[in-house]
């Protein structure tokens, strides 16, 4: 996994509340059986006029002009800035492996759905947590600023506007060390085996049927 | 001691190990796999060189993209149109080989929906940690169990170490208390619940379902509640073991016999949330006034009851919540004050893993016997769970009652619930559906899909357009 320490990106806002991962990928891309190349067909019902299918040249679809991704300022964008609820329905790890693919770094919205939240840590996209207001604001800082970069300090849970204002942000510890560090957490764990192992030998007391299949 | 919850009980007996800063290791007991969210794990532990911790946790099949016509089925993968589709599946089978794990192939009779398989082999029992790459896995709940979707990474860590790093969650009760009146179904107990808690409501929580109306429901009725807990935002739901839960599982093919069998139903016993146990947060609903519901836009919480209008935005003095319901209105080609029960429609689909086990076959067969579909209906079609669900229905010629009234019979698999296979909707279109999920585009772009129980799914094949079921002669 990359080390995700300090990173400072042009911000993308998409104002949408309850983003669904069908909707950052779409299910026709899930054949896939590789981790990469899910860039292109990010956001792909609201981002190309007529529907994709896996295997074509995205590069040469028909963009929908108004949606934010296509917009020129924001080209070469690494934060995601959405509205509550971000990352719902299917647990598909595909909605994290485009958002990577095709850029991006950290996403900020007032809350997330539970699965997504996990899949993002795993693969070194930061989901932060700011409040309401202050994702309002940023919404609003973006409107009127041009390029408007945030800097993210993972190390000391901080996001940083063009101004100098400084939000902080909370992140479970483990989650953060292994991110940090780029860890990968199977390894890890596997540290622990003899506790597993033991663990396992307990159950079989316990609750052998457990075991029988 | 304490009095504990049911999740408690469940979490406790799984913590291998607790970390700093509140996470823990959590042992899993079942794994559940199918095609889509598997193929990047196996090549994961391929280039780490790593093997299964536990190959026997195991059991692997192929639902999400199977085709569901008869024509397409048999003879291994060789049936499949789709090419991507088809190394999909092969690459399922390749694994299953190479590792060494159990899977009921494409034409093996008891494949299905991974959640209606799961349950019907008896390889969900109660208190277990159960997991799937696929966020319906808090289906297994239905029988005391902690079960949850997880991702592809995931997958891979349960695979390699047969534990998940997970963080403990919150509590929630929902207790739906009294009786539903006839006609009224644990889909729409569910809708209804949804309704109430929103679609991120339960972010965070473990929801545990109670109340008589849910004990009151079959294993069947269960896990459509369960299935949906994660349309509430909660990633497990989960109902306590009783007599009903232990008669189901009995002399299951996966199931403990003999004096192990005594000893489970021991130990269950054990499995339901002590008196006096303490819930973060609480929800109550009055079953008595649940009426059959629809969904009316393009999340589950926007949900109405049948005799209901659908909504006007400018009702809605929150400006973000305006504009979404005015999305969702446009999107699904709606106007506001329209009466619910006018809505015409044009597709049906009975099937997925919310609603097509047995007791869905019965409800909607009941409903459709001796009728015929409406001119109105372009395409209606019932694809059952699994193999073995089938089987029965045919038994009971369930199956002949759908195709005399014009509906399809199908092949196990998902279907148009992601209409990942050919099975989708046009843009356009509007389908009565008893999947789980009404997003754009969920059944095919542009399509548009309404969420309701069975029943209400076969009547509307039966109008044209949604009814209340209550006032049907029919028992359902
Ligand atoms: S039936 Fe639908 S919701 Fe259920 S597992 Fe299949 S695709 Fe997912």
């Amino acid at each position: 996994m990359e080390k995700f320490t300090v990173h400072k990106g042009l911000v993308v806002p998409l104002d949408r509340s309850n983003v669904d991962t069908d909707a950052i990928i779409p299910k026709q891309y899930l054949k896939s059986v590789k981790k990469s190349g899910f860039g292109p067909t990010l956001f792909d019902d609201w981002r190309y006029k007529i529907a994709g299918e896996p295997g074509m040249d995205h590069s040469t679809r028909e963009l929908q002009d108004d949606f934010v991704l296509n917009k020129p300022q924001y080209q070469g964008g690494s934060i995601l800035l959405a509205r509550e609820n971000f990352g719902c329905g299917s647990s598909r790890e595909h909605a994290v492996w485009a958002l990577t693919d095709y850029g991006f770094r950290a996403i900020i919205a007032p809350s997330y759905a539970d699965i997504f939240f996990n899949n993002s840590f795993k693969n070194g996209l930061l989901p932060i947590i700011l409040s309401e207001q202050i994702v309002d604001k940023l919404f609003a800082e973006i409107e009127s600023t041009e390029a408007y970069e945030l800097t993210v300090d993972l190390e000391k849970q901080t996001v940083q506007t063009p101004s100098g204002e400084i939000y902080p942000f909370e992140v479970d510890a483990f989650k953060k060390h292994c991110m940090l560090n780029g860890l990968d957490d199977i390894g890890l764990t596997l540290q622990h085996a003899d506790a597993i192992k033991a663990y396992e030998e307990k159950r079989k007391q316990e609750a052998p049927w457990l075991f029988a299949s | 001691m304490t009095a504990k919850t049911l999740y408690d009980k469940l979490w406790d007996a799984h913590v291998v190990r607790e970390e700093e800063g509140g996470t823990a290791l959590l042992y899993i007991d079942r794994h559940l796999v199918h095609e889509v969210t598997s193929p990047q794990a196996f090549e994961g532990l391929r280039l780490a060189g790593r093997d299964l911790w536990r190959k026997s946790s195991i059991l692997a099949v192929p639902d999400h993209n199977v085709p569901t016509t008869q024509q397409h089925r048999g003879n291994g993968t060789q049936g499949i149109d789709d090419p991507v589709a088809k190394i999909q599946v092969e690459t399922l089978n390749k694994n299953c080989e190479d590792f060494k794990v159990e899977e009921f192939l494409m034409d093996d009779i008891r494949q299905g929906i991974v959640h209606v398989i799961g349950p019907e082999q008896g390889a969900t029992l109660p208190g277990m940690t159960v997991v799937c790459g696929d966020s319906h896995t808090s289906t297994h709940g239905a029988f005391g169990a902690l079960a949850h979707g997880i991702g592809t990474s995931e997958v891979e860590h349960v695979m390699a170490t047969q534990c998940l790093i997970q963080s403990k969650m919150k509590n929630m009760l929902v207790s739906v208390d009294g009786q539903v009146q006839a006609g009224v179904t644990a889909k729409d107990i569910v809708l209804a619940i949804i309704g109430e808690v929103g679609t991120a409501g339960g972010t965070g929580y473990a929801i545990e379902f109670a109340g008589q109306a849910i004990s009151d429901l079959s294993i069947e009725g269960r896990m459509t509640v369960c299935n949906m807990a994660i349309e509430a935002g909660a990633r497990a739901g989960m109902i306590a073991v009783d007599q009903t839960t232990i008669d189901y599982i009995k002399g299951r093919p996966y199931a403990p016999t003999g004096e192990m069998w005594d000893k489970a139903v021991a130990a269950w016993q054990d499995l339901v949330s002590d008196d006096g146990a303490k819930f973060d947060a609480v929800v109550r609903l009055d079953a008595t006034k649940i009426e059959p519901q629809v969904t009316w836009g393009t999340s589950p919480e926007m949900v109405l009851p049948i005799s209901a209008v659908v909504p006007n935005p400018a009702d809605e003095s929150d400006a973000v919540k305006s504009k979404g319901i005015q999305d969702a209105l446009d999107y699904m080609g709606l106007k506001a004050g329209e009466p619910i029960d006018a809505i015409k429609i044009d597709k049906v689909f009975i099937g997925s893993c919310t609603n097509s086990r047995i007791e869905d076959m019965r409800q909607a067969a009941s409903v459709v016997k001796g009728k015929k579909i409406a001119d109105n209906i372009a395409l209606a079609m019932v694809v059952p769970g699994s193999g073995l669900v089938k089987q029965q229905a045919e038994k009971e010629g369930l199956d002949k009652i759908f195709t005399d009234a014009g509906f399809e019979w199908r092949e196990p698999g998902c279907s148009m619930c992601l209409a990942m296979n050919a099975d989708r909707l046009a843009s356009g279109e509007r389908c009565a559906s008893t999947s789980n999920r009404n997003f754009e585009g969920r059944q095919g772009q542009g399509g548009r899909t309404h969420l309701v129980s069975p029943a209400m799914a076969a009547a509307a094949a039966i109008h044209g357009h949604f009814t209340d079921i209550r006032n049907l002669a029919t028992e359902v």
